[in-house]
């Protein structure tokens, strides 16, 4: 697996012992084993997450007790070769409702035999998130903003 | 970079920074603007916001002859990092699923 990245976006690919339409399957339809469960905009653990194969659809966690998030609105829906969702989280972590305020995931199934495939992600126009946000916005301001962040900032630094 | 994240909470132990980091989130603006609106005099600005800058909480820039400062998050840098983070997780989550999947009969 590898990663590179330019200023707004990041970019990882991996290479699976699948055909295309295999690895395609089940990263959309296994999405739920796929999503790292650690990351949870909901008051409560997610008990499933549900991304919903088709242009206009979403992706969203469900919580033990029923409430939902969706975090994300499927853009594209090209199997076996591609999808594009949004990413409507802001740098807080939380929902964002704006969609210009919204960045991109673009995900690739390139076969490169036939049973290997090449997935290449690629989350694009970070930037889009930015402004506001280093210019500071209430969450930031207050009081619960701070710590959160550098807890956070404490945790990326120290390579948790 | 650890001593930026030590420098940054020891920055953020006094009440005054806290008050000026929150006055700076609102809008950047210069140590006179600052000394103006919150009850600490224009020195005592001027020294929370170098201890500020040396934590990476707050950056400045020249503006004609003033200087402004404003709210240094390296917003873009860290939201990167930890959607890095994010997308390694799930494509190494995606790998082994894929592979263990068609292992099966």
């Amino acid at each position: 697996m590898t990663s590179t990245s330019t200023e707004t976006s990041v970019r990882r690919e991996t290479e699976v012992a699948v055909p295309v339409e295999r690895a395609f399957a089940v990263f959309t339809e296994k999405f739920d084993g796929i999503k790292p469960r650690e990351h949870n905009l909901l008051a409560v653990p997610i008990a499933e997450t549900v991304f919903e194969t088709r242009v206009g659809g979403s992706v969203y966690d469900r919580g033990e007790d029923g409430s939902v998030c969706r975090w994300a609105r499927v853009l594209e829906f090209e199997p076996p070769h591609r999808f594009v969702i949004s990413w409507d989280i802001d740098p807080h972590w939380q929902i964002e409702t704006d969609p210009d305020r919204c960045s991109e995931v673009e995900v690739r199934f390139i076969a490169t035999g036939p049973d290997r495939t090449r997935v290449e992600l690629e989350h694009r126009h970070l930037d889009r998130h930015g402004p506001g946000w280093e210019r500071g916005r209430d969450g930031v301001a207050s009081e619960g903003g701070w710590p959160l962040y550098l807890q956070r900032f404490t945790e990326l630094a120290s390579g948790a | 970079m650890a001593t930026y994240v030590d420098d940054a909470w020891t920055a953020l132990g006094d009440p005054s920074r806290r008050q000026i980091l929150r006055r700076l989130a609102e809008r950047p603006c210069s140590v006179t603007e600052i000394a103006e609106e919150l009850p600490i005099s224009r020195p005592a600005v001027s020294q929370h916001l170098r201890v500020l800058k040396e934590a990476r909480l707050v950056l400045v820039r020249p503006q004609g002859t003033r200087r402004i400062y404003e709210v240094d998050l390296q917003g873009l840098a860290t939201l990167r990092e930890e959607l890095d983070q994010f997308w390694g997780k799930a494509l190494e989550n995606f790998k082994r699923l894929v592979e263990e999947e068609t292992e099966q009969p």
